[in-house]
């Protein structure tokens, strides 16, 4: 499967990457060549075969309802980039 | 001190040949002297390696058993550390000190062991070349011209430059046996579960594990005791009795299968790396194993299946760097979206980027049956192709990687051929199972790997096989130039 | 034409648990921003979550209650989006293999009617952080003690067909959630959120017509009007030749009307996958049977069971049934008191109209449930009349303590004595020669009629605390002997 630049475009949207427009050409063509590598897949026979999404069949162990936490706000947000009355700051949300 | 293996500098610091200040601050000159040739550290943690190096002779002189008391290893920085930056290669972690250790930090903490610093890589571990770092392409040691290997790379670079005695790494599709190979060490990748996950910053949660890069197999497995441990706090962690992996290194090989899979010798390796493997097999027979020709036939839909689904994971798994809470951000963002495409636009790099494209495609509305779903339908045929080679053999053996280490530049404008770098070490890390990399010759001048894969949780005898093997040779003795 | 509107509901319901879904972080409400955002909530690198064992506890609890199917191998999937409310980008939550499967409920509608609901799933994830739009150098504000919540979002099939129905299947997942003790279902808290898509479509029209999501219904009240007000939005649209387009609107309480979001409007394309970090959780039927043991009697027992213990209408249990801290104030009364219809009235409609009037809540109530049947006792003993009891509990919520006590104090103890009474229907007589005339003169069938007014004046005189039977029958023998 091939993509082009208009895919990129979208893909860098959904993915929240800036992509200039003089990249996006370059980035199709070494997007389509993974894909054609991946491509190969198609060809496999997996009729019947439950898809696995975990290299073990474990099973998830649960936590006890215990808060086990402390206040670290000062320290979390030491490294933050932009911060205002322990509130991390963004460019307007707009609903 | 420096040519010495783990077990001989637990010797030495046992018998006070010297103290782990001595070996600290010898590794930190050399580090200062050499490591502006291989650029295996992006940090070098002096200060807090010597009050550790410190506290561990106080410990010693104390009587102090843990075995790895006072000596200096290194992270690879993907490992969070507390107060010291974790930057995973790239400059989106530029300025990110984590507030907490990852498990196999504090584990290394614990017995005792010193941090040398935090070693250079693959930009969130993803390439097999340490090209893709932020911090700049990592030397190998035995060629100075060639790539390390990848992502691991400046783990390996340090280990193979003398610059560590040992250094811990991560495998999401061969990240520690890939450079293993190419730097002539021995690279442990755990059964996935084996070892903790957390505070090792994620690329594919369920492909990552992490392992070491050591000079010797009996290295590896003191490593892996003060490494492995049950964690709660990782969900895919598994609770498995703990084992001393020293405890079967000299155990024979008479009786022992070791299955040859005939996919690993086909197209694409190169000859000689070929002739070295074969010949490692002759050394097994030699000690009393018994080889058999086994077929692992789903082996070259790996690749492609691993394309899709540690993509898949990383576009999900770097979504969290957004400029935020912490991490790289813009200047002036005029909008969210802004502040959001600036962000990761500027904080990653090419190789990241492709991925997390290629992740963003297989998943979206109309890919995802004929991508990730596939994919992961492929991933239980590899699995089940194991499965059935261990019902025969005990383990299985191959090229680590299909060819000595290349020059720089060689496959980083053709992401396929990098990625096919990764072709035997990928279906292992699908599966989950321990996979380890032993050096077994040379090709002009450059090492070569040999690949044993184990049953699941078989480490104890994966480092048996390898232990035996270096007993009887000593490729994994042998120094890169100008190190010594 | 005669249209038909067609609704379901998404209600997401906060669990009260202490700690968050996959984090130890406290969850308590109102903490100072971001205390209670540790570095798993706040997606560290580096960091995983682990799942809590309460929050899959709730969620069992819940299906059960909903007659529904529980998954005994549930999976948290990620679904994708960038927000600033959402550190990780992407939210965990479950998609194909929800811990609640199909299941049906009941609701009552006004007139008496029931009608079945279909419960399509109800899944567990984490709640998204807040953020805050007031001014920080033209910034938005986010505060992330609210993300890793555990929820609960319950989706219904579209089986409603008016305001109505919908609010009163709210108000059944409100009553089961309280009574199971799984949320406070404080919706002003927005412990309780409410979705609803709304579609309209002909009378007999076999196909649904196109439906709209109205966010941000954050109360009983608003649930009904944003319906009826989309509703009418639509049905205007479609006659006016136009066409509804599937979109998600905000419901604008303050101008009563729903409006286009149009930020959500970009096609989203959330890439929903098995969640890596997580594992399948297994449940086994000991679990879930140990969980059925242990479950309180839900409201539609507790009604059964209050219809037949103490003979009370289907409508009156129903209403005291609705939540579990009247119901259970209503039995401790009429057990107290042993008179459960006048317990029911009482708490009905004086304690009802004075908790509505006050805004108050039972739990700040000052009027216990052991004072009011102390109350009833006193009526029924003779203590008092019904009438004074009135002014005994207006005392009573006034915080003036039990009602003994206020008996006492204000002397408000029913005249008994015979002669006391005598002598009151004697000075009645004497001052009203006129109507005991009239009351002579009058038909046997007129006189109990006119025989009020005496009694009106008698209990004038006596403040109200003459036993009426009393008076009564002092009052037909003396105005017999004139």
């Amino acid at each position: 499967m091939a993509v082009n630049q208009s895919d990129i475009e979208k893909l860098a949207e959904l993915a929240k990457l800036e992509i200039s427009t003089e990249a996006a050409g370059a980035t199709a063509d070494s997007i389509s060549q993974v894909l054609e590598l991946v491509d190969q897949l198609q060809a496999a026979d997996t009729s019947g075969v439950a898809p696995m999404a975990h290299p073990l069949d474990a099973v998830q162990r649960l936590r006890a309802d215990q808060v086990t936490e402390t206040d670290q706000r000062d320290t979390l947000q030491a490294m933050a980039p932009a911060t205002e009355d322990g509130l991390y700051l963004v460019p307007r949300v707009i609903e | 001190m420096h040519t010495k293996t783990i077990a001989q500098l637990i010797e030495g610091l046992r018998s006070k040949e010297f103290s782990s200040v001595e070996l600290t601050r010898h590794y930190l000159q050399r580090i200062k002297e050499r490591d502006g040739t291989y650029n295996s550290y992006i940090t070098v943690t002096e200060e807090a390696a010597l009050a550790q190096a410190e506290a561990a002779d106080q410990r010693l002189a104390a009587g102090d058993d843990s075995p790895l008391c006072g000596v200096p290893i290194a992270h690879k920085d993907i490992f969070c550390t507390t107060g010291i930056r974790t930057s995973c290669g790239s400059k989106m972690l530029d300025n990110f000190i984590a507030p907490y250790d990852a498990t196999i930090v504090e584990n290394y903490q614990k017995a005792g062991a010193v941090m040398l610093g935090k070693t250079n890589m693959d930009e969130f571990a993803m390439g097999s070349s340490n090209e893709t770092s932020y911090y700049g392409p990592v030397k190998n040691p035995w060629n100075t011209n060639c790539v390390p290997g990848g992502s691991s790379g400046g783990s390996a670079a340090a280990v193979a430059a003398l610059l560590a005695p040992a250094a811990t790494a991560s495998d999401t599709g061969g990240s520690i046996r890939q450079p293993a190979a190419l730097c002539n060490l021995t690279g442990l990748k755990p059964t996935y579960g084996r070892v903790s996950r957390w505070g090792m910053i994620a690329f594919a949660s369920s492909l990552d594990q992490a392992g070491t890069l050591t000079r010797t197999a009996e290295d590896s497995a003191i490593m892996l005791n003060a490494m492995a441990s049950f964690d709660a706090k990782d969900s895919t962690c598994v609770d498995q009795p703990l084992e001393d992996y020293t405890a079967g290194l000299s155990n024979s090989l008479q009786g022992l299968t070791i299955g040859i899979p005939e996919e690993y010798f086909g197209e694409g390796l190169n000859p000689q790396t070929a002739e070295r493997v074969q010949a490692a097999i002759k050394v097994y027979e030699s000690l009393g194993a018994t080889t058999k020709s086994i077929s692992l036939p789903h082996t070259h839909l790996a690749v492609p299946a691993y394309y899709v689904i540690a993509p898949a994971e990383c576009s999900a798994n770097l979504s969290r760097f957004d400029g935020v809470r912490y991490g790289h951000r813009c200047d002036d963002p005029k909008d969210l979206a802004d502040l959001y495409k600036r962000s990761r636009g500027e904080g990653f790099g090419d190789e990241v980027k492709r991925r997390i494209l290629v992740g963003t495609y297989a998943l979206s509305a109309g890919y995802y049956d004929a991508y990730y779903n596939k994919a992961q339908q492929v991933r239980r045929l590899i699995k089940q192709d194991f499965v059935d080679a261990f019902n025969q053999v005990d383990v299985v053996l191959g090229p680590t990687s299909p060819s000595p280490a290349f020059e720089f530049g060689a496959k980083s404008d053709d992401p396929v051929a990098m990625y096919l770098e990764d072709i035997y070490t990928i279906a292992t890390n699908l599966a989950g199972l321990p996979g380890l990399s032993i050096p077994c010759g040379m090709v002009d001048n450059k090492p070569v790997g040999l690949q044993l894969i184990g049953n699941y949780f078989a480490e104890g005898k994966l480092l048996n096989v390898a232990h035996q093997f270096q007993l009887a040779t000593d490729f994994h003795q042998q120094l890169a130039p100008e190190t010594a | 034409m005669e249209w038909e509107t067609v609704i379901g509901l998404e209600i997401h319901v906060q669990l009260s648990t202490q700690s968050k879904i996959f984090s130890g972080a406290s969850t308590a409400f109102g903490a100072a921003p971001n205390s209670q955002a540790c570095a798993i909530d706040l997606a560290m690198p580096g960091t995983l979550p682990v799942a809590n064992e309460q929050a899959f506890r709730y969620a069992v609890m819940f299906g059960l209650a909903m007659n529904a199917e529980i998954g005994k191998r549930s999976v948290f999937e990620r679904k994708n989006y960038f927000y600033p409310d959402l550190p990780k980008g992407y939210q965990t939550t479950q998609l194909e293999e929800p811990i609640v499967g199909p299941g049906v409920i009941d609701i009552e509608l006004e007139n008496g009617e029931t009608k079945s609901i279909r419960l399509h799933h109800a899944h567990l994830e984490e709640d998204a952080g807040k953020s805050l739009h007031e001014d920080y150098q033209g910034m938005s504000g986010i505060d992330l003690n609210r993300a890793g919540t555990p929820l609960i979002e319950i989706v219904s099939e579209p089986d409603m067909r008016s305001a109505e129905e919908a609010v009163a299947y709210l108000k059944k997942i409100h009553s089961i959630i309280t009574y199971l003790g799984i949320s406070d279902g404080e919706m002003s808290q927005g412990s309780m959120r409410c979705d609803a898509n709304v579609s309209v479509r002909l009378k007999g029209e076999e196909e649904y017509g196109t439906r709209c999501e109205i966010k941000n219904i954050n109360s009983f009240k608003f649930v009904e009007k944003a319906i009826n007000v989309e509703v009418e939005r639509q049905i205007d649209l479609i006659e006016d030749g136009g066409k509804v387009v599937q979109e998600t609107r905000l419901y604008d309480a303050d101008k009563n009307e729903t409006r286009s979001m149009r930020s959500k409007e970009v096609a989203n394309d959330y890439r929903y996958f098995p969640c890596p970090d997580l594992l399948p959780v297994i449940l086994d039927d000991d679990y879930i049977a140990e969980i059925k043991s242990t479950l309180p009697e839900l409201p539609d027992a507790k009604r059964d069971r209050f219809v037949r213990d103490y003979n009370l209408s289907s409508y009156d249990a129903t209403v005291l049934t609705a939540e579990r801290a009247t119901a259970d104030f209503f039995e401790t009364v009429a057990k107290t008191s042993g008179e459960p219809k006048l317990a029911a009235n009482w708490v009905m409609v004086d304690l009802a109209a004075y908790l509505n009037k006050s805004e108050q809540k039972l739990s700040s109530c000052p009027v216990s449930a052991e004072h009011l049947a102390q109350l009833i006792t006193r009526i029924k003993d003779g203590t008092i009349s019904g009438k004074i009891a009135k002014q005994v509990f207006e005392a009573m919520t006034a915080g003036e303590g039990e009602p003994d006590s206020i008996i006492e104090k204000r002397g408000l103890k029913q005249v008994s004595d015979t002669g006391a009474i005598e002598k009151m229907v004697d000075e009645v007589i004497a001052n009203n020669q006129a109507q005991v005339d009239n009351y002579k003169n009058a038909d046997e069938q007129k006189r109990p009629k006119m025989l009020g007014f005496f009694v009106g004046q008698i209990m004038k005189a006596s403040k109200g605390q003459a036993n009426p039977q009393a008076v009564n029958e002092i009052l037909l023998k003396k105005l017999n002997e004139q």
